[in-house]
């Protein structure tokens, strides 16, 4: 199964909630809150139910926190892949 | 700053999309020169459809107006909502800058449709792929108070807010209740209504109302008044209006005052059956006696102007009991641009406000021959020139909403 990569991870926030004009999302953004890059919980769920139905990996409701930053919420689907395979 | 019962609500910025004309001046340029905004249905299909005319507003490119973080969350209805909302602030001069604090700003707006278009296609995805594809978005882009939520969370306008539903009606009773809020001491109120429903399930909701005209020709489809009068055509859009108390906007150096909010009132008829006349006319003398003025002093009646035989000729009846036969011209300017619903007398509103300012009554689009029994002095054809001082706004809602705006021109 496909790793959601920090690209991809990119072209799902876009299509599913936009980008906030004062962020660049091409940066290095790993380590940045998602609040911080202008997702609030609704574009978060959003692009967690874009990436359940694209990778078959559900995030459990906590996961979904004012600490989650992109290499948390990559690590947490690519591991759930791999304990998958 | 005022006692309450001395504040004064005046409208320190305007701005309309509508069809014919996204912006103010170009909106009022075509009620003034009688462009046609209704035209064939170009957003979908309609060839199946009983009536297939509509107001559409064609030159509206969303992401030119909106951050994209908006685009996947906001109906098309919100999305005119909000650009209208950054142009009327634009208009009054109402900024970041303004020393205006976050809670002495308000929102008040009315839609009566809500997302159509947005639910929609939520709706197919249920239908066709699954919950699981349908947007979390949809929890609130249908909702009535979206615009309000909107508005109000783009421009950190987090005073006394409110949504209010009336169908035709509500979008005079947001301006009732911004001028409300302002006479209660909230210095600036933004307000108005906006409607959009052309999408296949929002225009066949629209249909299903039994009013809408089968008549297939633009020119002649609807003809508020006419003796050929055949039922109304759908339209999308409508306006926002600045609100503000007129002593804080001469505090905070407003450029303009377009004219004062002076009477607002709102009547219910009663149930059908009752033998009881309906109650529009009670309305219009409620803002008239709010407004301190008499029929005597309006110069010109924008009228709710239905297009359906016997919703004009209640309507007419009214006007003549009020202002004696062919006492005062009437006008139904939004014969070009179909009924907008909640967006319609927000619309109306800004072109009175507009005829107050350059002293010039639009036309009622293609109406021609009037009935001598409405004994209406109905403005057709052309604009008329005339000295305007003041403007009675009439909407009549689907089943027993009326309501009534007095405007009156700037003191000086």
């Amino acid at each position: 199964m496909a790793r959601l990569t920090l690209d991809g991870l990119r072209t799902i926030l876009v299509a599913c909630a936009g980008e906030d004009d004062g962020v660049d999302l091409s940066g290095d953004i790993l380590d940045i809150t998602f609040e911080e890059l202008g997702y609030d919980s609704l574009a978060l769920m959003e692009s967690a139910s874009r990436i359940e139905r694209e990778l078959g990996v559900a995030l459990a409701d906590g996961d979904i926190n004012e600490e989650l930053t992109p290499r948390i919420l990559l690590d947490l689907v690519n591991g759930a892949q791999a304990e998958a395979a | 700053m005022s006692t309450p019962d001395r504040r004064r609500a005046v409208v320190t910025g305007l701005s309309v999309a509508a069809p014919g004309g996204l912006g103010t001046e170009r909106y009022w340029k075509s009620l003034l020169t009688g462009e046609n905004g209704i035209a064939e249905l170009s957003r979908f299909d309609a060839s199946r459809y009983p009536s297939r005319l509509a107001g559409q507003i064609d030159d509206f490119e969303a992401s030119e107006h909106l951050p994209s973080r908006l685009l996947p969350q906001t109906d098309v209805s919100t999305r005119y909502a909000l650009a209208a909302a950054d142009w009327a602030l634009a208009d009054a001069g109402v900024g970041p800058e303004s020393g205006l604090d976050d809670y002495d700003l308000g929102v008040v707006t009315s839609t009566a449709q809500g997302g159509f278009d947005f639910t929609h296609r939520e709706f197919h995805k249920l239908w066709s792929q699954g919950p699981a594809y349908v947007s979390v978005y949809e929890s609130f882009a249908w909702f009535y108070a979206v615009n309000t939520g909107q508005i109000s969370i783009r421009n950190a306008m987090r005073g006394p807010s409110a949504a209010l539903v009336g169908e035709q009606a509500g979008g005079l009773d947001a301006i009732g209740h911004a001028r409300r809020t302002v006479r209660r001491g909230t210095r600036l109120v933004l307000s108005g209504g906006v409607d959009s429903a052309l999408d296949p399930w929002g225009f066949a909701s629209q249909l299903s109302g039994g009013l809408v005209s089968t008549v297939a020709d633009p020119e002649r489809a609807y003809l508020p008044f006419d003796v050929d009068a055949s039922g109304y055509v759908p339209g999308e859009g409508g306006a926002v209006l600045i609100v503000e108390d007129a002593d804080s906007a001469r505090a905070r150096g407003a450029e303009r005052i377009y004219g004062e909010i002076a009477g607002y009132a709102a009547t219910f008829d009663p149930a059908p059956g009752s033998g009881r006349p309906p109650a529009l006319g009670r309305a219009a003398e409620l803002a008239l006696a709010e407004a301190g003025l008499t029929p005597a002093d309006i110069s010109v009646v924008f009228a709710d102007g239905a297009g359906v035989p016997e919703l004009d000729r209640a309507e007419a009846d009214t006007l003549a009991r009020l202002f004696g036969p062919r006492g005062v011209p009437v006008t139904a300017p939004k014969a070009l641009t179909g009924r907008l619903c909640a967006g319609g007398g927000p619309a109306d509103l800004a072109a009175a406000l507009l005829a107050l300012r350059d002293q010039v009554i639009p036309a009622t689009g293609r109406t021609a021959r009037v009935p001598d029994a409405y004994a209406l002095d109905l403005v057709t054809g052309r604009p008329r020139e005339a000295a305007l001082s003041a403007a009675l706004v009439l909407a009549r809602g689907r089943h027993g909403f009326n309501s009534a705006v007095v405007v009156t021109a700037p003191r000086l």
